[in-house]
């Protein structure tokens, strides 16, 4: 017996090593959250790894940045003066897109609508990755302390990254959208379609639960769909690049990520989702037909001495008085209906309260406002001022 | 650039100091953490099966070959985001096959390094497979056509790493 044992001895050893770790393995399945059973070997790895890849980082940041910051500054100026271009003309773009955003949020409202807001983040830099093609994740160095926690959304300026899987003292572990074990909730920008985004074995991501018979086209934006109740709704996640017929009843819809996934240095947390109901600047439901009738001219009150000196005046011209009375309905009665018409852009302009946002988009309303308004406000005006209504009676 | 069948007398085992055995594969699971960041197309490499192939041919002993293969591989796995023990089960297999192996056969030439590193990459990602499909669930796609070229790709490194290696090893 004991030279069977010592004849396989190294044998006996591999297979309870093996055993060992399928049953480690075992236990980890059983739990579905492996933080608890795993985490201390986790903590051990990272924490010997953790501060050559941040010292690393920091050197490779510090030289870079002493790099461009100090020797490489050809081409600023220009730089500089095209950027100042760029900054105006976003500022005219950001002021349009105001007062859409306005409008919309008055819209929502009148919905009940709910919506996320991302009202804080964390940005942190890229330290180091899983190194292994088959668990595609990436670690940031911001963790417990800085108060990040686990399942919180990581994103860049260009899309979505990930979410938090683990969460150490000083670093934290980023699940990327490309990996297998990955899924978010989307939904297709035009078309309004949802599914699934998951990783692909190949490092690809691709849309699933799309129904075959749906029309799906390449170049399609693919937006979160903030069902996961993870990413909140509305961030870029990809465009479709190729669309195929799948084996089962759903299609093979492959994505190209938004964010660049191969080449991440920073990226953001967001450490806070605000869940609330759009509330417009304006209180209470508005009627298109009042603020039509709000944005229209009106006949200017006169001074009391001035009214007692042509009220005999008025009073002596039913005929012509009569004239003003159905321009001033007139425009009353057709403002509803032009107001339906073109509701979205009437309404909205009078509640904005941008200054610059006025200055720009004002302009086109205002005029419309004359266009429609001015030959019929204009007449009783004038109706006074005309002598022969005037000179009968005297 | 033959395989050669030795005794086990004319076999020359060597060992490594204990800087370089805790150094060695310390360096090799950081540059694999850190180098893809930079270089995206290393992550095809596997730089802790390549240490772990070379430790155990150069020591031929099936105790230290598998040993080392666990530790590595589960030191592997705590970075990763699956489970702790698919890396570290196939490369316990890993290093058990090469130091078995690097009992019998002549492994010094490059042409058998090559091979051999060939070999025990496709070795380990079946047994990676498997255990992660079978045994813990995860969806993984398997592909030959990649697996064959990231096996080359790593036995191409891994002749230079050894040699590279070479230099810290210390006859017994």
């Amino acid at each position: 017996m004991e030279s069977v044992l010592g004849r396989y001895r190294n044998l006996i050893v591999l297979v309870g090593v093996l055993f060992i770790q399928v049953l480690g393995l075992a236990v980890q399945v059983r739990r579905s959250t492996d933080t608890d059973s795993s985490r201390l070997i986790r903590v051990w790895a990272v924490t010997a790894i953790s501060p050559f890849e941040k010292t690393l980082v920091w050197v490779q940041t510090a030289s870079g940045n002493l790099w461009h910051n100090y020797f490489y500054l050809r081409g600023v100026r220009a730089e500089n003066r095209e950027l100042k271009q760029e900054i105006e003309q976003m500022r005219i773009e950001q002021a349009r897109m105001s007062q859409d955003a306005d409008q919309a949020r008055r819209l929502q409202a009148l919905l009940a609508f709910k919506e996320q807001f991302i009202s804080q983040t964390k940005a942190a830099q890229v330290i180091g990755s899983s190194g292994s093609e088959q668990s595609r994740s990436i670690y940031i160095d911001k963790g417990e302390n800085d108060g990040i926690r686990p399942d919180m959304a990581v994103i860049t300026a260009d899309g979505v990254v990930g979410k938090i899987l683990h969460v150490y003292r000083s670093t934290s572990l980023v699940l990327l959208i490309s990996d297998q074990s990955s899924g978010v909730g989307a939904i297709l920008e035009k078309s309004r379609l949802q599914g699934i985004l998951r990783g692909m074995a190949s490092g690809e991501i691709g849309m699933e639960k799309v129904m075959s018979d749906e029309h799906v086209p390449a170049g399609e934006v693919v937006l979160t769909s903030g069902g996961d109740r993870i990413f909140p709704k509305g961030l870029p996640l990809g465009r479709v690049t190729r669309v195929a017929p799948g084996s089962d009843l759903f299609l093979n819809i492959q994505v190209k990520p938004a964010a660049n996934l191969s080449k991440l240095e920073e990226v953001l947390v967001v450490t806070k989702i605000d869940e609330r109901q759009a509330t417009p600047e304006q209180t209470g439901p508005v009627r298109a037909a009042d603020i039509l009738a709000e944005r229209l001219p009106t006949v200017p009150p006169k001074p009391p001495d001035a009214s007692a000196a042509v009220s005999p005046t008025a009073g002596q011209v039913p005929a012509a008085g009569a004239a003003p009375k159905p321009a001033q309905v007139k425009p009353k009665t057709v403002a509803p209906a032009n107001g339906l018409a073109g509701s979205s852009p009437v309404a909205s302009k009078p509640t904005t309260s941008s200054p610059a946002g006025d200055s720009v988009s004002e302009k086109p309303a205002a005029d419309n406002a004359v266009v429609k308004a001015t030959p019929k406000v204009e007449k009783p005006a004038e109706a006074p001022t005309q002598p022969p209504a005037q000179d009968p009676p005297q | 650039m033959a395989i050669t069948y030795t005794s086990g007398e004319q076999v020359e085992v060597y060992r490594f100091g204990i800087p370089a055995t805790i150094l060695i594969p310390l360096a090799a699971v950081f540059l694999q953490a850190w180098l893809p960041l930079r270089l995206h197309f290393f992550s095809i490499f596997d730089l802790p099966l390549l240490v772990t192939i070379s430790f155990a041919m150069a020591r031929r002993s099936q105790m230290a070959g598998l040993f080392t293969g666990a530790l590595i591989g589960l030191f592997q796995d705590a970075l990763t985001s699956q489970p702790i023990g698919l890396y570290g089960i196939s490369k316990t297999v890993v290093g058990f096959g090469a130091s078995s192996l690097g009992i019998k056969l002549d492994v010094e030439n490059a042409g058998a390094r090559l091979l051999l590193t060939l070999v025990f990459y496709v070795v380990h990602q079946v047994v990676y497979f498997t255990v992660a499909r079978g045994m813990v669930g995860l969806q993984r796609g398997w592909t030959w056509q990649h697996e064959l070229g990231s096996a080359l790709a790593n036995a191409f490194l891994g002749v230079i790493l050894y040699a590279l290696l070479d230099r810290l090893k210390q006859r017994t």
